[in-house]
Parts: C-alpha cells; structure tokens; sequence
C-alpha cells in the first residue's frame, strides 16, 4: 500500500467560522495506481490535494493520519513536512505553468530548486535532459525563460521539475484544463508514462473532466461538497457508478455524437450546500432525487465490491436487497 | 444573416511594432438565420477575435461583415446603436463581466437607460422577469443581489438574459460555458438550444469539440487564423478530412473508447512555420513538398455538399486515396467528391 488516508479532516478558518472543506476522507492509493479526483468546483478536490502535502493557513488539521510507504506524514506540521516534500511527495499545483519564475532562465531555476533539497545540479543534469527529451523538449530550454514558451511546453516542463527527485506520490491538478486537446492528451499521457517509467510510485490526477480520467486512471474518486461520495475502478465509475451523484453528473457530459435535438441532456438542478455551515447527513439530500428519510443520517463510506465504495444509503440498501436475493435463490 | 467575406486582421507585435501577427487571416464564412455555427480551434487560432470582430470591439484589417446586406464597418452612431440592438455578445469569465461593487441586476438597468428609456417602470420589471425565467432563473431567487451572492451558471445566464432583453437576432457565444461546472453547463447549452429554436442565430466559438457536436448544424475548424475545414457537423465529425481536424478528433477523450495508440504532434518536433505555405505544414504528418505543402496556401474548397476542407490532398479524387494509404491513415472511400470543385 502507497498511501494510506484515514479520516483525514481538514477546515478553513474564516472570521464567521470554520468552512467544513474535508471531512472524513478515508481511502488508499496503491502502488503505482493512478487515481482520478473527481467533482465540481468546492468540492473539496483541491484541498484534499494540497493537505497531503503542503497544509497551510487558513487550512487547520483537524484529524486524521496519512501513511505514505509504511511512513506517517507530519502533514500538520509545515517545518517536518518539508523533509518529505518534492522528495517523497509532490505537486503540480493548479496554474503552475504560470507559475515559473519570469526573471529566471528554466536551467537556473531548477538549479536552485535542487540546491534548496542539497542536490547537485550537476549530477541531475544527465537524467534532466533524458527527461526532457522523453517529454519531446530540446534541452535548450533550460536556457531559456518561461515567457518563451508555449502553455503546454511549460506544463511538461513543470511535469519533469516536480517528479525529476522520483517522488513516490505526485499531486497534479487542473494540468490539464488550460490546454487544447491535442496538448492535453499529450500531457495526461505522459502522465501515464511517467508512472511507466517508475519515476513516480502512484498518482493523484485532480480534475472536473471525467472523459480525461477515464482516459488514463486506474481508479476515480468523485467527491462532493467536502466528502468522498464514491471510489471505484475507473471503468466502474463510468459504466456502473452506483452513488446518485455520480449517475447525474455522468449524465450531464456532452460527447461527440450527442447531439441536443436526438437526446437532451440534463443538468442537475440545484447548487452544492454552503461548507460553512453544511446539512447534517447526507449533503447531496437536496438535489438528491433517490432521497428519503434514511439520508438525513450521515451515510459511511463503505466497500460494496471489491475496490468500490460508496456514500449512500440508497446504494447500501440495494446491495442489501441483491445480497438477501442471492441469498433466497441459494 | 451575418456573412464574413475574406476578413482578416493583423496585429503589430514586437517592441515597436515591426512585426506582424495576422491572427485572422481571410476567412470567409455565413451564419443563417435560426442556425448555431461552431467556431472551433484551439488557443490563439484567432477564434475569440473572429466574435470581436463581429461585435466591432476591434477593427478589421481586411475584407467585410456584413449583417442583413449591410457593411457593419459604415455603421456609425444610431445605426451602430440598432446594431447592438440584434446583435450582442457574452464572454467566457462571466465574474469579470460584472462590477463587484454594484448589485448584478445593475446591467439590466443600463439596458433600460440605454436602450429603452420610454419604457416605464413597471413594464420594465415585467420584461426583466420574463427574460429571467426565459433563462431558466427564479427572479425571486437571484434579483437584487450581489455578483459574488451568485454562481458562475447564474451571472453567465444574467448575461444570456441582458441579450435576450434586447430582442438580438444574433449572439456570439465566446466559451461561455468552458468556465461552468458539469453540472451546470449542460443547462446553459440547452438554453442556447431553445433560443435557436425561437430563431436566434448563434456563433458558438468553443475549445471542446464535444460542446460543438452537441449544439450545432454546421461547423467551422480554425488553425493559425486559417479556416482548414468547414461545413455540416455531422459531416466534419464523422468524417474529417483535414490533417488537423483528424488529429483533433482522435484526441477528444471520451468516455466510450479510449485514445487510440497515434501519437497527438506537437509543435516542437515539428518543421519551422512558413509564411508562405499551408499554415499546418510544421505539423502536419502528410505534409508533402512535391504538391507545394511547403509553398502555396491551400483554397478551402468543396470535397461534398456543405463540407469543405483546405488541403492538396483533397484537390483531385485520385491523389486522395494513395498518398494517404500509404502514410498509415485511412481516408474513407466513401466521400464523395464533387467533380465540379467550388471554390470560396
């Protein structure tokens, strides 16, 4: 087992409260799996990301324990942490394309990235420029500053910096959204390749596109408002989502051939509940059209089948009828 | 309706101003009336500026607009007002669209003192309530409030309504739903559905190839500024032609195969752009300088009805079919080709 997350349950601080932006997040990475974070903007995707890592003000720990390789990860403390990250542990934050430094050439940059991890640039140098070129960029680059170059150029390029220390885990989120489809295809699948090539163990790929996930991830998560609502094998999440959430929000995605005078699709009405002071129970109630009485209860986070979990009391209740009919029928 | 004849604009870059970026350059195209035309290209293809340019933000270099028969490059004072009375424009970030510090419902009063200021105040209201509903909004709900009160599906439907207020004939839809959740978007695109239906003309300018599928007849695939493809959806979809518009299509992810083994080109490996040859020349894998790939500009001419595309290798029906072969990509059999060529 890569990473272990138990209940892992992470707030905001703000002057009216605490925002409810994680909670309970329990779940397992395996080695060099792939796994899709899922869900529409608030839902906690991002913040789940950067607790592992990089859990900063006003984000406060409130509980639970992340293991990484048999290790435990002091994501709490910012000063403890820092032996792990870009080592053991790194990120892709959202827009770090636009986040290399203008005023530096990409070569010194990383050079003094790698000296801030008492690394010799030096003795990277080899393995940097063997990178470089398996994400098809000429080694002049590092030569070179980041305005000169194009918006996927510089994503591959912050795809080699953040794994160039083999991280057994990488974050990586949104790397996808900002690009065409031609240059995200070629980046969600170096992604892949990386893994491949063993310079990273597993993966966490935090995005709103399923159709990407799909592409490339082993497994899915789909979260809502700040909880887990399902876990599965990616093709699971896609043919046979079992959480009503899920069911909806596959729906909704237009694809090629669907056309909206053969077969309209449908929204999900409603708005996701506000974290500051969230619905007891189940938070997906309101816009939920499955919802009943039970839901007003938290539902668990349970293992139907092997590998897929789900939220739902709905989904537990039938699986709970299959089960007694299998049982009737032996 | 609205008909693009050889536009082009050209853009002074560099420090001075000596160079020249031509970010449109001679594209022709025509949106019918009650038609939605899908501008389709990836970043810096020139698409956001081909909707400015129709909403007159920017000036052309070259070439003309014209809607209903008249040059929208003449229109000047009343005349441009009664432009903008049918024809209107919503962007993609609609949080920046707003001022923070006013109350958003703020944009309908400027309509009003605008457009309309003999209209009384009750009646007002009245129209304002039903072009929210139009749009799919409780007025209760979401009148009255602030920018930052409401979701990104609801101030890019406040947008939709201010247009809708105004009686447009034409909306240019520049990425308005790239920016919305999945939950959400597909509510706005079918919005733009029913508004079609009631005889609007939509120019849907997009990155997602599966948005355009979804909501319009014809379609129109940008490259560099160029026009590579265009023509009925269906037939640009299930049967594209161009180099590039394949290499698009083979990239959509989507969600009922997965992406094939052939390798999506990049810009770097690629041959130098030229300034004189086939703008996608430094991609493309068929590019080939025996049919002058590498020296003349392609016309966009027509392969069957309503579909056209800019290559050599789709000039004459015999050259189709080898060439292509034999580079390992198929080219179906059954298009057709017209023998008498129409050139645009």
């Amino acid at each position: 087992m890569s990473l272990q997350v138990q209940g892992l349950t992470v707030y905001y601080q703000t002057l009216w409260g605490d925002v409810r932006a994680l909670e309970n997040a329990t779940f397992t990475v395996a080695d060099g799996e792939i796994m899709g974070l899922a869900g529409e903007s608030g839902c906690g995707k991002t913040t789940l990301g950067h607790s592992l890592i990089l859990l900063k003000p006003p984000m406060r720990f409130i509980a639970g324990r992340v293991t990484l390789d048999g290790q435990e990860l002091p994501t709490w403390d910012m000063e403890r942490m820092n032996a792990f990250r870009f080592t053991k542990v790194s990120i892709i934050p959202q827009y770090a394309m636009n986040a290399l430094n203008p005023t530096r050439k990409i070569g010194k940059m990383i050079a003094e990235l790698l000296e801030s991890r008492k690394v010799r640039f030096k003795a990277v140098l080899p393995e940097l420029k063997r990178r470089l070129d398996l994400v098809k960029l000429p080694p002049d680059v590092l030569n070179m500053y980041p305005i000169e170059l194009s918006g996927g150029m510089k994503q591959r390029m912050v795809m080699v910096i953040s794994t160039l220390l083999n991280p057994s885990l990488l974050i990586a989120d949104e790397i996808t959204s900002a690009l065409d489809v031609a240059s995200q295809k070629a980046v969600a699948e170096m992604l892949a390749d990386f893994r491949d090539l063993g310079f990273v163990n597993s993966l966490i790929v935090i995005t709103h596109d399923m159709s990407i996930l799909y592409q490339i991830a082993d497994s899915i998560l789909v979260m809502y408002a700040g909880q887990l609502a399902e876990k599965a094998p990616a093709d699971a999440i896609i043919h046979t989502p079992r959480h009503p959430y899920t069911r909806l929000l596959i729906a909704s995605l237009p694809e090629v051939g669907v056309r909206y005078s053969q077969k309209r699709l449908m929204g999900i009405p409603g708005r996701p509940p506000l974290l500051l002071h969230p619905p007891s129970g189940c938070r997906f109630r309101e816009r939920c059209p499955l919802a009943f009485e039970r839901c007003l209860e938290e539902p668990p986070f349970v293992e139907l089948e092997k590998g897929h979990f789900v939220a739902c009391w709905k989904a537990l209740e039938e699986e709970g009828e299959r089960g007694e009919r299998a049982y009737v029928e032996a | 309706m609205l008909k693009l004849d050889r536009v082009s604009k050209v853009y002074r870059v560099g420090t001075f101003g000596g160079k020249e970026l031509r970010a449109v350059d001679n594209v022709s195209f025509e949106v019918r009336e009650g038609e939605v035309v899908s501008l389709i290209g990836e970043s810096g293809s020139g698409k956001s500026t081909i909707g400015k340019l129709i909403l007159r933000l920017t000036p052309k270099t070259s070439g003309s607009i014209t809607f209903n028969g008249v040059d929208i490059s003449t229109l000047r004072g009343n005349a441009l007002k009664e432009y903008y009375r049918k024809v209107q424009g919503v962007f993609q970030d609609p949080f920046s669209s707003y001022n923070p510090i006013f109350k958003a419902d703020r944009i309908f009063k400027i309509i009003r003192d605008e457009f309309f200021p003999d209209v009384s105040g009750t009646e007002w209201n009245d129209r304002v309530r039903r072009a929210l509903e139009a749009v799919g909004l409780n007025p209760e709900h979401v009148l009255d409030k602030f920018p930052h009160q409401l979701s990104g599906g609801q101030l890019q439907r406040f947008l939709i309504a201010r247009a809708l207020l105004l009686d447009i004939e034409f909306l240019v839809a520049d990425e308005i739903i790239s920016m919305l959740d999945a939950s959400t978007r597909i509510d706005v695109l079918n919005l733009l559905a029913d508004l079609k239906s009631r005889g609007l003309s939509i120019l849907f300018i997009t990155h997602d190839l599966s948005l355009g599928y979804y909501i319009s007849e014809r379609a129109v695939i940008l490259y560099r500024g160029c026009v590579v493809e265009m023509g009925a959806t269906e037939k640009i979809y299930h049967n594209p032609l161009h180099p590039y518009t394949r290499m698009l299509m083979a990239s959509v992810p989507r969600l009922d195969r997965k992406w094939g083994k052939e390798e999506a080109r990049l810009e770097l490996e690629a041959r130098p752009a030229l300034s004189a040859g086939c703008v996608y020349y430094s991609r493309c894998p068929l590019a080939d300088t025996a049919l002058g790939c590498a020296s003349r500009r392609p016309a966009l001419l027509g392969v069957e009805s309503d579909h056209f595309v800019a290559c050599f290798r789709y000039t004459e029906a015999e050259r189709v079919l080898s060439p292509a072969r034999e580079s390992g990509l198929t080219v179906p059999v059954e298009a057709q080709f017209s023998s008498g060529d129409k050139t645009l």
